[in-house]
């Protein structure tokens, strides 16, 4: 399994802090086209994906126990 | 504390400047970012930050030593702070030591551009009749996986 954390605005959009999901062997790129079905919302603003604390390519696959985090534009300081 | 750290409670930039302080220091730029009241003739009542912390302070640590390997003989010392914050409470403090004070401030200026730019951490504004996550003030990206 694979574990999805949210933040910010895509967390409101969401409404859940983190899943579960079965996609082990696939890519961040594919990972994304499902969270952009399940959650249409995203498609109206950018996200970045990270995989386990690290920025991820789209083609980067997946592997069981990664944890993949959505990050939307940041905007600290 | 830590050189590079997600806070809860208020800053003290102090101790981020004696951090940084060594024998061969000849300057050290403090920087602090503040809540700021208005923006754009929209006044903010207070600011909620959120982020993901273990990868912000990996992040912080990177532009820490992004500066080192840039500018030779540099000590950088970061802390942000998330959480409800009031208007002109510390969000931010940079630190930054080198023997001479030009290198220690475009140093310091190089960090804030950084956090800007890959450190998630996010910044909700709570005005009298609304809120917004603001997004990245640096660029507008388009739609989609960047």
């Amino acid at each position: 399994m694979i574990s999805l954390v949210y933040f910010a605005g895509l967390k409101d959009q969401t409404g859940v802090s983190e899943e579960q999901v079965d996609m082990a062997g696939k890519t961040v790129d594919e990972l994304w086209q499902w969270a952009t079905e399940k959650y249409p919302e995203f498609l109206s603003g950018a996200a970045r994906l990270a995989v386990n604390e690290e920025y991820a390519l789209p083609t980067d696959v997946l592997e069981t126990g990664d944890v993949v985090a959505f990050i939307p534009p940041v905007s600290g300081g | 504390m830590k050189a590079f750290e997600i806070v809860t409670t208020a800053i003290n930039p102090q101790l981020y400047a004696d951090l940084v302080l060594r024998p061969e220091a000849g300057a050290v730029t403090l920087f602090t970012g503040h809540v700021r009241e208005w923006t754009k003739g929209v006044r903010t009542m207070y600011l909620s930050y959120e982020a993901y912390v273990p990868m912000a302070e990996k992040k912080l640590a990177q532009i820490g030593e992004e500066i080192e390997q840039r500018w030779e003989g540099t000590k950088v010392a970061i802390a942000h702070r998330i959480g409800e914050l009031q208007i002109s409470d510390i969000a931010v403090v940079i630190a930054v030591s080198s023997p001479h004070r030009k290198t220690a401030y475009e140093a310091n200026e190089y960090a804030i551009e950084r956090i800007k730019e890959i450190v998630p951490i996010w910044k909700k504004e709570i005005w009298e009749d609304g809120e917004e996550w603001i997004g990245d003030q640096k660029k507008k990206p388009e739609g989609g996986l960047i």
